[in-house]
């Protein structure tokens, strides 16, 4: 790829605003490059950049996801509660999280898939469903973990000390999760017939179908893809805070939405890049947690969330309406 | 296709709706059935309607700017949040000028306010309509980005806590119930109602805005002025919000940022039930008010359950919006079965 290319890429220019951002942040609080600090927002970014790679996938195929945070809740509370005597390995927390989220992700993709419902209407519907039922059914509330679970949220891989503000940092165990799930979205989109396929749709159903991509099973893939991975993610969501609490996943859709605006997905589906989508949720992974650095309230956090997924939206829709002005114009040249 | 088969189409359409009417109306002689034999005693008491009536405005007007959205083809998820911050804008307002009672231009004050918070909500549209619009992102982006401005916007000026101590003439005017059987946010409800409804049947624009929904780029070709129409719809749909928040900040005389936030999903199935095309170019107001009648009677009743958490509305709200999603698509599929 040669440096014109380079520029004409809006990941790019999220990078160039990221790393501006992050040199404004030392510049005003002499803290951002230190050992701990990047460790922290290594772990913030955990969660939030395993949701962002589902919803890229649900994007990138011409949807949209917004009952993970949903599901992710209800298959952290039933497995930390529900498995509360059960002292097996820590991979069968996972995996029962995984399955749980994959049967509600399957209603998802059949809805959508065989009815051709709207994603966004659709995923409202399961959202509350699914909030329901772990509010209504079981009477979620903040409860405690199990011992194989908080064993795994206490190791690390290694800690920072930070001399100057007496601060240690650990880097959790679960961010190797986030390095092996980015290189199994990587060999999915780009080296399967599946992750094709993905793209395929997202660029244009009917083209796809009459190519001989099978639409529905495609569907069903992806949205069970997501959901196996939002109940995978609520787990290790409470074992890394330590504790089960059901509401605190709630908003992470928008962010997420955000994160994939903002590295370059397409608006009308079909591309979209892992890279792309990492530097847009590190982007407001960081910004979250470093607005109080630069002194601004945390207030303010949703108006910037918002504001950059208009300018973000903005950004690419009006590339998108200048290309076409240009076909047109040529074509009349 | 031309504007003459678009107008047929449109005549089609309108046919097809009262089939789904009428279908609406048989779900809402069944739900008032069942809930005044599940419970009699409580339900029938013409209190309960009453508190009804006063209660489903606050969500009904939103249904409608929701449903104006959806019609014409978009689709507006930033109401409730438009409604919070022009009602927190108005608060503040009023909370400046006329601290209490005693002031002998609390009147005054009161109306200004109100005039602010429509002012509010007409920017708030205007802005959706600018970027949906002008900007070309698609609606629901759009105002997914818009809902977290607003939202962040009424947190800011709010610090996160609620708002209270509004002259109490404003709460007292806006709970008082008229001539004994009215309410006053169920006057505004009803003026809202029949205002859309006149805009969407009666009016050029109106008709416009179904053509819009049908297929936007007939309509352009049609020598319609899509952008202008579509920035007037979210506009339209910024002053219902702003509506209804006034009608919110009355019911409990203080405003928060993050009120009703559920409100969104239920405006969804309210014009999903009420017979709005979610792709667009179909619904009428009347489907959209038996809908939200049909849920305030389910509500209600279940609300009369002391055993049952509130939290089985969530279930039951999801699960209601799917399956009418999916008899509305096999009753779509047989009746194009039929036609061929």
């Amino acid at each position: 790829m040669n440096v014109k290319n380079l520029f004409k890429r809006t990941e790019t220019y999220i990078l160039i605003a990221l790393l501006l951002f992050c040199f404004l942040v030392q510049a005003c609080s002499g803290q951002f490059f230190t050992g701990n600090n990047l460790v922290d927002d290594a772990r913030a970014l955990t969660i939030l950049a395993m949701f962002a790679l589902g919803e890229m996938i649900v994007m990138v195929s011409g949807g949209i996801d917004v009952s993970f945070p949903a599901i992710a809740a209800l298959s952290m509370y039933l497995v930390s509660t529900k498995m509360y005597d059960f002292h097996g390995n820590i991979i069968i927390f996972f995996l029962a999280g995984a399955l749980l989220g994959f049967i509600m992700g399957a209603l998802n993709g059949f809805l959508i898939g065989r009815f051709h419902f709207i994603p966004l209407i659709v995923t409202l519907g399961t959202s509350s469903l699914y909030t329901g039922i772990m509010q209504g059914v079981f009477a979620s509330h903040e409860s405690v973990l199990p011992q194989t679970m908080l064993d795994f949220g206490n190791a690390k891989l290694f800690s920072v000390y930070n001399p100057k503000s007496k601060l240690n940092s650990n880097m959790p165990v679960s961010f190797l999760f986030l390095l092996a799930l980015i290189v199994l979205v990587w060999f999915l989109l780009r080296h399967t017939k599946l992750g094709r396929g993905i793209y395929a749709i997202g660029g244009d159903m009917n083209s796809a179908r009459r190519a001989g991509f099978n639409v529905f099973h495609i569907q069903m893939f992806i949205y069970c893809f997501c959901g196996a991975l939002a109940g995978f993610v609520g787990v290790t969501r409470a074992c890394m805070m330590l504790d089960c609490d059901p509401t605190n996943m709630v908003g992470m859709d928008m962010t997420c939405i955000a994160a994939c605006v903002l590295g370059g997905i397409s608006l009308s589906g079909g591309s979209g890049t892992i890279t792309g989508t990492l530097i847009g949720v590190t982007f407001l992974s960081i910004m979250s947690n470093s607005l109080i650095l630069i002194g601004v309230s945390t207030y303010w956090e949703k108006v910037f969330t918002g504001l950059i997924i208009i300018i973000g939206t903005g950004i690419s829709a009006y590339q998108v309406t200048r290309k076409n002005s240009k076909t047109v114009s040529n074509a009349l040249n | 296709m031309n504007v003459k088969s678009c107008k047929a189409s449109i005549h089609s359409l309108l046919k097809t709706d009262d089939k789904n009417f009428i279908r609406l109306l048989y779900v809402l002689i069944a739900v008032f059935l069942l809930c005044a034999i599940v419970k009699p005693e409580t339900f029938l008491q013409i209190s309960n309607f009453q508190s009804m009536a006063a209660i489903f405005p606050e969500f009904g007007i939103l249904s409608l700017g929701i449903s104006l959205s959806l019609i014409s083809g978009g689709m507006d998820l930033s109401v409730v949040f438009i409604a919070n911050l022009s009602a927190i804008i108005a608060a503040k307002f009023m909370l400046a000028l006329a601290p209490d009672d005693s002031s002998p231009y609390t009147l005054l004050i009161i109306i200004a306010a109100i005039m602010v918070s429509l002012l509010v909500g007409i920017i708030c549209g205007l802005f959706n309509g600018f970027l949906i619009a002008k900007i070309k992102i698609p609606a629901m982006l759009a105002t997914i980005g818009t809902q977290q401005m607003f939202w962040g916007l009424a947190i800011v000026l709010t610090g996160g806590s609620s708002l209270s101590g509004m002259p109490e003439l404003y709460s007292t005017v806006m709970n008082s119930t008229l001539f004994n059987f009215l309410p006053v946010s169920l006057l505004i409800f009803i003026i809202c109602a029949t205002a859309l409804s006149i805009f969407l049947s009666k009016t050029r624009y109106g008709s416009e805005i179904y053509l819009i929904g049908t297929n936007a780029k007939a309509s352009k070709y049609a020598g319609i002025n899509n952008d202008q129409l579509t920035i007037l719809t979210y506009v339209i749909s910024g002053v219902f919000s702003a509506l209804a928040g006034l009608v919110m900040m009355a019911g409990s005389n203080s405003c928060r940022a993050d009120y009703g936030e559920s409100y969104t999903m239920q405006c969804v199935l309210i014009a999903v039930m009420g017979g709005v095309n979610p792709n667009g170019g179909f619904g009428n107001v009347k489907g959209i008010v038996t809908a939200i009648v049909i849920l305030q009677f389910l509500s209600s009743t279940l609300n009369m359950f002391e055993n049952i958490s509130n939290f089985y509305r969530d279930v039951i709200w999801g699960a209601a919006l799917i399956i009418v999603l999916i008899v509305n698509y096999i009753i779509n599929q047989r009746r194009e079965a039929a036609a061929k």
